[in-house]
Parts: structure tokens; sequence; C-alpha cells
């Protein structure tokens, strides 16, 4: 056995240790942060990513040194990923089922008589 | 009402803001008569997309046939959409939904008036959903570019929706127009009926109206009541005449310089007396919304106690 390099056990147990020192630190600290900008005045808030931070004030720092360095918005939202409800692509096919078959919701379906317009 | 108000340091800056086309977003400061002309305005809205349910779930049952049945029946809930965005929209303004739907039990807040008229026969849906559903856009393009942020973004979604709104009512008058004498007959007579309400839609003369000079100034209100109702008039006319309608005013007639159509004069005692609670169908549509409202209060109870019972839950987890 090599001395200097550690035992299996050694390295198994040491990335135990880390990855329960980086769930501590996150059930401790670290809360995900989903960010959303709004760009101009009367646009609506986009997401843009999301980041680390301790509670929503800090959130929002950050969200402000990572997502707007260079004018990007004029106000940002932060929202607690874990506050999030989310639909699921996979699901799409039963989730959105009830509605697609409705070709009558789109105006493009009623033929217009020559010459009428503005409808 | 514009003369009482008394300048706050922050008015000036609010009116800079609008006059720059800035949009007004729910936290920025806004003078109280802002919000309550906003609050006002689209609390209106909402209850005419709701109480406007009425007059079409009435043919619900009766359209005649199943594909005219499920257009309708996605309209109506469309609107019931509509009124939803609009809610929303005045509740970013600090007023909560059960205020709202009280002012409207109390008669305090208004709605379109032209849903107080009947839908006597199926022509009717037809002319609700070209005419009325067409003034209301004429409209709501405008406010699309309203100076508060939520209501303008409101009205983008609403008007993408609305061409079907009025795209299928004028297939209803069109088809209608192909048919038998009495179905011709039955189109024109709903033409008849609506035309002039459809036009009382955008409101007194603009010297005539209340809230117009206030809201024009916020940026409210960006076109006019009368050139809002020209440009209804020159369209609907063209659409009018292409399905073999006629238009019920006599003093109808294009003008050459103006470019636009001239047209008769609006009986304002009717709309004064339909705005006052007095039209055909004032107190029933009132009454159908307290019901509908009262009865489904074993509805809103039962979400509530559920509500409850999960928070308890997730405490007693926690």
């Amino acid at each position: 056995m090599m001395p200097w390099l550690p035992s299996k056990r050694s390295v198994v147990s040491s990335a135990l240790t880390l990855r329960n020192k980086w769930d501590r630190l996150m059930a401790d600290h670290l809360q995900l942060f989903e960010v959303f900008i709004r760009s101009r005045r009367g646009l609506d808030h986009k997401h843009v990513g999301s980041l680390h931070a301790d509670d929503p004030e800090q959130a929002l720092e950050y969200a402000r040194d990572v997502y707007t360095r260079r004018g990007e918005g004029v106000s940002i939202w932060v929202v607690a990923s874990k506050d999030i409800t989310a639909s699921q692509e996979s699901d799409c096919d039963s989730f959105y089922d009830p509605l697609d078959d409705k070709p009558y919701r789109h105006a493009s379906m009623y033929e217009l008589p020559e010459g009428v317009d503005s409808l | 009402m514009a003369d009482n108000i008394v300048a706050l340091p922050n008015e000036e800056q609010f009116q800079a803001r609008i006059d720059a086309e800035e949009k007004i977003e729910p936290k920025d400061w806004m003078p109280e008569k802002y919000r309550q002309n906003l609050i006002r305005q689209i609390s209106q809205h909402a209850h005419s997309e709701v109480i406007g349910e009425q007059p079409e779930g009435n043919w619900i049952t009766r359209a005649p046939t199943l594909e005219r049945k499920a257009i309708l029946l996605a309209k109506v809930q469309d609107e019931a959409g509509h009124g939803l965005y609009l809610y929303s929209a005045a509740e970013t303004l600090g007023v909560t939904r059960e205020e709202l739907i009280d002012r409207l039990h109390k008669g305090v807040s208004k709605y379109a008036s032209i849903f107080n008229y009947p839908s006597l026969t199926w022509a009717d849906i037809g002319a609700i959903g070209w005419l009325v559903d067409s003034a209301a856009i004429v409209n709501q393009v405008s406010l699309q570019n309203t100076s508060y942020g939520p209501y303008a973004r409101a009205m983008v979604r609403i008007c993408k929706e609305e061409s079907f709104h009025q795209r299928q009512g004028y297939n209803i008058m069109m088809v209608l127009m192909q048919g038998s004498e009495e179905q011709r007959a039955m189109a024109q007579d709903a033409m008849n009926r609506w035309w002039w309400p459809a036009l009382m839609m955008f409101g007194p003369h603009d010297g005539e109206s209340a809230h117009s000079a206030q809201s024009m100034k916020w940026k409210i209100k960006r076109r006019t009541n009368d050139d809002l109702r020209q440009q209804y008039v020159d369209q609907a006319v063209q659409q009018a005449h292409a399905i073999g309608l006629t238009v019920p005013d006599l003093d109808l007639k294009w003008n050459e310089q103006r470019e636009h159509f001239d047209f008769g004069a609006i009986d304002w005692d009717e709309f004064q007396r339909v705005i006052a609670g007095n039209g055909p169908c004032n107190r029933q549509r009132l009454a159908h919304h307290i019901q509908a409202h009262e009865e489904g209060k074993w509805v809103r109870d039962a979400m509530a106690a559920f509500e409850a019972k999960r928070r308890k839950q997730r405490a007693d987890v926690a």
C-alpha cells in the first residue's frame, strides 16, 4: 500500500463528511432562490436564473450583483425555489389533454368574407 | 373631480413619469385619486366580463348545433377568465376581491350597460360576439397602452383571446344571412336592437364624460370616447354591409372630407336610464349575480376549511 495515497475507506469517509457538511451548509444557510427581472417598466418580470442565499434580502443583493451588472433590469423578484410549484413537461399529454381538441378557440378557424378586415 | 386634488410634492414627479410614457407599477407611489380611479375602472371592466356571461349563458343550452354550443361554452369560459385577470389587476392596488364584489352588489360599482339588454334570439349571440365584443376590443386595444402596468398587461392577454370572440359572432351572423328569409330577418332584428347600445358602450361625448379629462391626463385612458366610437362605426359598417345587413341609422353616410362615416344622434336619455338601473334587465342581472354568489358560499367555506386543515397538518408535521 502506498502511504501517500489515502485508503479507499478514508476516501469514502471524507467524501461522506464533505457531503454531510454540504448538506448541513445547505440546510443551515443556503437556500436556492429563483430570480426574475423586469427589464423595462411595463414589461413582465422574466425568469433569468437562480442563486443561493441566506435569506430573501441577501438573494436580492446577490441577484443584483450576478444578473444586472449591465443595466439588465429596473426591478428584481426573488422567490425561494421550494415555493414554486411546477407542472412537468413529461405530463404534457395528460395535463393539457382537455384543451387540445378545441380548434374553435382560435380566430383563424372562422373564415371571413372577401373585403372584410379589422376582425 | 380634478379640481380638488391637492398637489403633493410627489405628484409632479408622478405626472412627469406619466408624461414620459413610463408605466406605473404596483409598489410605486401614486396619487390616491389615481389609485381610486383605476380601481373604479378596472373593477367595472372586470364586472362587465362576468355579468356579460349572463346574456350569452342564456343560450348555451339552446345553441342550434353541438359545435355552436361548444364554441359558446368556450367563449363564456374565456369571459370568466378575463374577469379573473382584471380582478387580479385591481387587487394589486390594495383592494380585496370581496370588497369589489360587495360594491357591485350594492350598486356602487357599475358594469357595461349593454349587458342590461336581453338576448332574445340565437342571432343575439351573433350580435353580441360581433358588435359588443368588437366595441370592447376597440376600447381594449387602446388600453394596452394604459399607464398602469398590471392593467396594460391584462389587456394584452385579453385582446389576444378576444379575436376569436368577435369572429365567432360575425360567423353566426354571416351564416344566418346566407340562410332562409326568416333567418335573415332574425339577424337583422338583432342588428337593429344591438347597434345603438353598442355605440353607447364608448360612453358619453367627450365634453360630457365625468372621468375622461383626468383619465386622459393620467393616461389611464389613451383615446377619447368619440374617437374610439368613430373607429368602431367605420369598421362595423363595412362588416355589416359585407354580409348584407343594414345599419339601423338613416343618417349614416360616408363623409368624403373627414374620410369617416357620419352617423345619427345617440339617445342619451336611454343611456342614462339604463345606467341608472332601469334598463330591461338591470335588476335581473344583479339579482342573478347575488344569487350565484350566495349559492356558492358553501364552496368558498369548504375551501377555507380545507386550507385551514392542511395548514394545521403541515404545522403538526413541522
